[in-house]
């Protein structure tokens, strides 16, 4: 949790910083090659926004310790400027290239975060938490309220193929907004981590860590709050003018609370101390919700569940876990813990398995009953109500539990060894 | 004499009906390395969190270069030139040695609320950072995170964020608390150094240290200064002695 050591920080020329941003450039630009199909553009251009949105989200949470409750007020308010910008422009009123609508939704979102930034800032901890429940309530009521602005129930729909084509682009096919969406997530990408890096940026390390230290070295911590939450907003609103471009509407709940507390739960499960965390945060958790919601009408527990996990045993997200195995390869001890890492892995698949088993089978019996007590499970076809599943999923908890136990001493133990070695070298 | 760097007047501070402070008068030249002594309780850390904005005072006046600073806010007395330092260690624990000094020189330098200048492109800022590192004897541990340095260590970065801004006027709260002997002597010979030119007001128990740095003593009692004057003059002052010293000497000769 202690953050990248600052030996990455300070050095003018870093050809691996370099190096990382290029690779990922690449990455962007060849996996529609790969994925072809219309599902993957679609997931793919949803982890787009999500990880310019989460990323936004952890200048707040991550770097400047505020945690807030209502961050989709700013991407959804900038959806909404979007998507009125972008019908104004469709109908010939005004004068609006496509590409450069996520701007507009990243003003939008700032606009916002001057006038609502202003009270909630004011405050930190939970005070400034509770602050922004209370303005997203408030923002969402609206939504209700006015019609002309927020389109009720409907939302306000768009079409995105306004003008003549540029080039041939006209974004109609899914993976020309795919390109646009990358295009902006990478610069957002660059200009978040470089911001990380500005005096702005590092004083509100300081005030996360300390804001009393931080006024005595002449710093308004208010104003440094404050000035953090208008950057953040501003990328926020640059993902809301994104899936305005992507979903060609924007409903209330872009606004609503849901939408709050899931870019809340992807930075955190991917990690709030690190600047990539959210990224793979952003990543993991559209992938759950756009794929498992296909497969399962339970993929909220198991998303609920997946964070609870992750808040109670591994804080620091996927991106400290990762970091943990990086020092161990770094070292050269990985391959010693690999083989526990493999056996932990296989018995916590065994209590994947009872649980998807017992989960699907409740809510076959319970949800899903009128539909009959069949089921079919990874192609396996069997009755939820018969005794011998039920069977089998006690049978998988019991020797996964049992085997998962012995594993996680084993990796406990194997890790002390380690660090002790680590700390030994290093005296 | 010299231009009064900091002055106190009439200055009282009460919790609730308690009073704390009752009307302490105090004018601090320039340059001066002044000592305020007193026993526990006398009010000695209040007074200095009256003077850097951290409490609003209930009466009185203090002026920092002839200008009220009265009711300003921490940030806004540090802007002026006056810059404290903590009795409980007050650092940026998870950052490392260098950041914490780099962000303490931020402001000082015009950085202020930047999101357009890169950290490390700063050379201004860098520089000081280090020639502070330098100063305060931390150059090996600079990228060593705040939170798990030695006790003695964190109070020289402690010493360290407060002068890293360039105030003209320093308050340091009891800079040896807790050290050993040679830990002492360390850090006043640090405190000498850092000190040199500027104005220095601190806290201390540690006679020795008290005799050796300060120009002048200030003897605080509850709430109220009962003498201000030269190291030996305040050696030989009788109320001093009853009041303060008087029960130190009882207390060794125990």
């Amino acid at each position: 949790m202690a953050g990248i050591p600052s030996k990455l920080r300070y050095r003018p020329l870093n050809l691996a910083r370099w190096l990382i941003w290029g690779l990922t450039a690449l990455v962007m630009a060849v996996l529609p090659q790969i994925f072809t199909q219309g599902f993957a553009i679609t997931l793919m251009s949803q982890m787009g926004v999500a990880i310019v949105f989460a990323l936004s989200y952890n200048m707040l949470l991550g770097q400047s310790g505020m945690l807030s409750f209502g961050h989709a007020v700013y991407s959804g308010l900038g959806a909404y400027v979007a998507v009125h910008v972008l019908n104004l422009a469709g109908s010939g009123q005004i004068w609006m290239p496509v590409s450069l609508l996520p701007l507009v939704g990243g003003l939008g979102g700032a606009f916002f975060g001057v006038l609502f930034g202003y009270v909630t800032t004011k405050r930190a901890g939970t005070t400034f938490a509770m602050i922004t429940l209370g303005i997203g309530v408030l923002v969402a009521t609206c939504a209700t309220m006015f019609r002309d602005f927020f389109g009720g129930e409907g939302g306000i729909s768009t079409d995105r193929v306004i003008g003549k084509p540029f080039l041939g682009i006209t974004y109609g096919p899914g993976v020309q907004v795919y390109y646009l969406i990358a295009i902006w997530c990478l610069v957002s990408m660059a200009l978040m981590y470089a911001w990380s890096h500005t005096p702005l940026g590092r004083i509100a390390n300081a005030v996360r860590d300390n804001p009393e230290r931080a006024e005595f070295i002449g710093y308004n911590t208010q104003r440094v709050r404050w000035f953090t939450l208008i950057i953040s907003a501003f990328f926020a609103g640059i993902a809301g003018g994104l899936s305005t471009i992507n979903f060609e509407i924007v409903t209330a709940e872009n606004v609503g609370a849901l939408h709050s507390a899931y870019v809340l739960i992807a930075t955190f499960i991917g990690g709030v101390g690190f600047f990539f965390g959210p990224i793979i945060g952003a990543i993991v958790f559209t992938f759950f919700v756009v794929a498992l919601s296909g497969y399962t009408n339970a993929w909220q527990f198991y998303l609920g569940l997946f964070f609870v996990l992750m808040v109670m045993y591994a804080p620091g997200g996927i991106a400290s876990l990762v970091m943990m195995q990086v020092q161990l390869i770094a070292r050269k001890r990985f391959k010693r813990i690999a083989p526990h890492y493999l056996a932990a892995g296989a018995s916590s698949l065994v209590l994947l398995a009872a649980l998807i088993l017992t989960v699907e089978m409740t809510y076959q019996l319970s949800e899903n009953s009128a539909n009959g007590t069949l089921i079919n499970l990874f192609g396996v076809h069997f009755d939820a109500a018969k005794a011998l599943p039920w069977a089998v999923a006690i049978g998988l908890w019991i020797i996964g539990a049992v085997f998962f136990h012995l594993a996680r001493k084993r990796v406990a133990r194997v890790w002390g060894e380690i660090q002790t070695e680590l700390l030994q070298a290093r005296a | 004499m010299n231009a009064r760097a900091l002055e106190l007047k009439a200055v009282s501070k009460s919790f609730g009906n308690t009073p704390i402070i009752r009307g302490v008068d105090l004018a601090i030249p320039q340059g001066e390395r002044h000592a305020l002594i007193g026993p526990n309780g006398a009010g000695k850390s209040t007074l200095f969190n009256l003077i850097s904005g951290r409490f609003p005072l209930s009466e009185g006046e203090i002026l920092l270069n002839g200008e009220s600073i009265t009711g300003l806010k921490p940030f806004e007395i540090n802007r002026k030139g006056l810059s404290r330092s903590f009795q409980i260690t007050n650092i940026f624990q998870r950052m490392s040695v260098f950041e914490n000094l780099r962000c303490a020189v931020l402001w000082s330098l015009g950085y202020k609320y930047s999101f357009w200048h890169q950290l490390s492109k700063l050379k201004d800022a860098n520089r000081s950072a280090e020639e502070v590192m330098e100063s305060i004897g931390l150059k090996g541990r600079r990228d060593t995170p705040a939170g798990v340095l030695s006790y003695a260590e964190q109070r020289a970065l402690e010493i360290g964020i407060t002068i890293a801004g360039g105030a003209e006027v320093i308050l340091l709260d009891e800079p040896t608390a807790g050290m050993s002997r040679t830990e002492t002597a360390d850090a006043v010979d640090l405190i000498r150094k850092v000190s040199k030119g500027k104005t220095l007001v601190m806290v201390e128990h540690d006679m020795g240290v008290v005799f050796d740095l300060a120009d002048r003593i200030s003897v605080l009692v509850y709430g109220e200064v009962i003498a201000s004057d030269k190291p030996e003059n305040i050696r030989g002052n009788k109320a001093v002695q009853e009041a303060y010293l008087g029960a130190e000497a009882e207390a060794e000769a125990d």
